[in-house]
């Protein structure tokens, strides 16, 4: 993600570069950040970890919350959802947004590309709530659609499309094409056209050259992609609850929920710990076709 | 065979962009709606729910309130994000790639684990809810982006800049604050933009760690409670105005570095 601007070249050891601020200097300038990041990212982690191993505030250690998790079907249930959630959504995302980045890339006219891209990404910054209630006015029983689907004689009454498993899918496939779109658009702009030329030198037609070349080299970035998705698929509450509703808990509901029910924090912090894991076990996985975009 | 490519290309992108400009076309047309509730039929136009939304207090306030957050928390997290891209980018410290790993890591974490934790350590450390919690949280999440967009554009031309300065006798903080921060400005202003808008749509953390007085995602979130009303429509097109123009600051600052 942060490529270093000091490629190679001898950085001075610190101290030796200003004699006359000493080694102080760059150690009191980093501490801030650092000391942020310690005090509130990592020891709140390691807080959440004791937290997770109490039976409840102040209690003695235990590993119920986590067995809990294994034992308990409902809990069970949410993970399940949100590993099956998360997946759809991604396959969905990637198979809509790639052939729509190809277009941006290959058939809009150089000077309007960028342009469209902007326009194809604007509702990206709509804040979460608001994105996710604009679709719950889209899909409501008396909504947009369900009037455009009465109106046109097909349907005779509206259908359930609000607080279903394909409301909350078509929430975050809105939000992952228009991410997918600016990942994927930027890897196809990266492919020198080089490559392209040979293929068509050896007469290569356009559909093998992009099964054979493009396809393949633009795979990195889509796993990429496809991580990011994952990611913030699986960590997201908004878009589940308000969409969704409360027919079936994804995990960040059940978290969010145990916090709201019990104000009370071993066993959402157990959970949470678990998600963690859990996308900690995808990046491991991924790691290998993660390494390739770096290199 | 090129023929059919283009149309079906062109009837494939009018889909998309049509899917993705749907909710937000029917958010802003509905926030015009004339009567009370945001569904077909279109009553409108009419201001009447941007009137009822600037009218309400507890809305005002939470607009005030989450500006206040999200230009705080940006300011403090651009500037330590300069700071430590700045040492990062000049010195050799022992285990500096393991330092900036750990500054980098919350950008893998998501917001919910993020604000879970702040809630546990505040709450065993009796720090009470409030906007300074939820921004201190705000500044976990945008200080890894800060020092990543800042430290990625360090590049070598400035370390003789800065050289120049120093062996004409300036003192290390002027060299700093009128050397470095100026020739950095664009990084430094879309990093404090991108914050900007990642705090200003920020929810989860607000949600877990304010109380009474919150910001505007979060009482937007209370609004919800009661049901499609044309009021969250208007407070919607408003938060997403304030989102647009800053993405169009954020552009137009990178636009004028591409051009230097």
């Amino acid at each position: 993600m942060s490529s270093a601007g000091n490629n190679g070249r001898a950085l001075p050891r610190a101290g030796r570069a200003l004699p006359r601020a000493g080694r102080a200097l760059p150690w009191a300038l980093v501490t801030p950040a650092l000391g942020w990041t310690l005090l509130f990212f990592v020891l709140p982690f390691i807080a959440m970890g004791f937290s997770s191993l109490t039976a409840h505030e102040g209690g003695g250690f235990t590993l119920t919350n986590y067995s809990q998790f294994f034992t308990n079907p409902s809990y069970w249930q949410a993970m399940e959802n949100s590993l099956q959630v998360t997946a759809i959504v991604t396959v969905v995302s990637v198979l809509l947004a790639y052939p729509f980045a190809w277009i941006l890339a290959e058939q809009v006219p150089e000077r309007w590309q960028r342009l469209a891209l902007m326009l194809a990404v604007l509702p990206f910054w709509t804040s979460y709530v608001v994105r996710s209630y604009s679709w719950l006015l889209v899909l409501a029983q008396n909504g947009v659609i369900n009037r455009a689907l009465t109106g046109s004689g097909l349907f005779s009454e509206p259908v359930q499309l609000a607080n279903t498993r394909f409301a909350t899918v078509t929430g975050f496939v809105h939000f992952f094409v228009m991410l997918l779109t600016l990942t994927i658009f930027a890897n196809l702009k990266q492919l020198s056209p080089s490559y392209r030329k040979a293929a068509a030198d050896l007469g290569a037609g356009p559909v093998r050259t992009f099964l054979h070349v493009v396809l393949p080299l633009t795979l990195p970035g889509i796993m990429v992609g496809a991580f990011l998705t994952f990611v913030l698929c699986i960590g997201d509450y908004i878009t589940p609850q308000i969409l969704g509703g409360n027919n079936e808990l994804l995990m960040p509901q059940l978290v969010m929920m145990q916090i709201g029910r019990r104000g009370d924090f071993p066993l959402p912090s157990a959970l949470s710990i678990i998600l963690m894991a859990v996308v900690t076990i995808a990046y491991l996985a991924c790691a290998r076709w993660l390494k390739i975009e770096r290199a | 065979m090129r023929q059919i490519v283009r149309v079906a290309s062109w009837l494939y992108a009018l889909a998309v962009y049509g899917f993705i400009f749907l909710p937000v076309v029917v958010l802003v047309l509905f926030s015009l709606q004339a009567t009370s509730f945001p569904i077909p039929p279109f009553t409108g136009p009419s201001l009447r729910w941007y009137d009822a939304v600037l009218s309400d207090p507890r809305l005002t306030s939470a607009l005030v309130n989450s500006l206040l957050v999200a230009s705080i928390s940006s300011l403090t997290a651009v500037t330590l994000g300069f700071l430590s891209a700045w040492v990062f980018a000049r010195f050799v410290l022992p285990g500096s790639g393991l330092l900036r790993g750990l500054i980098t890591l919350p950008l893998t974490v998501s917001y919910l684990i993020i604000g879970m934790g702040l809630l546990v350590l505040f709450n065993w450390a009796g720090v009470p809810k409030s906007l300074l919690a939820a921004g201190i949280g705000h500044v976990v999440i945008n200080l890894p982006l800060c020092f990543a967009i800042i430290y990625s554009q360090m590049g070598d031309h400035q370390i003789n800049i800065e050289r120049a300065a120093r062996d004409l006798g300036a003192p290390e903080w002027k060299v700093l604050l009128l050397i470095t921060v100026p020739v950095m400005a664009p990084a430094i202003f879309a990093g404090f933009f991108l914050s900007m808008t990642f705090s200003w749509d920020e929810f989860v953390i607000s949600f877990l760690l304010t109380r009474f007085d919150t910001t505007l995602p979060v009482e937007i979130w209370n609004l919800l409670r009661s049901g499609l009303n044309p009021k969250t429509n208007a407070v919607g097109s408003l938060v997403f105005a304030v989102s647009i123009i800053l993405v169009v600051l954020f552009e137009l600052t990178l636009l004028r570095r591409r051009k230097a």
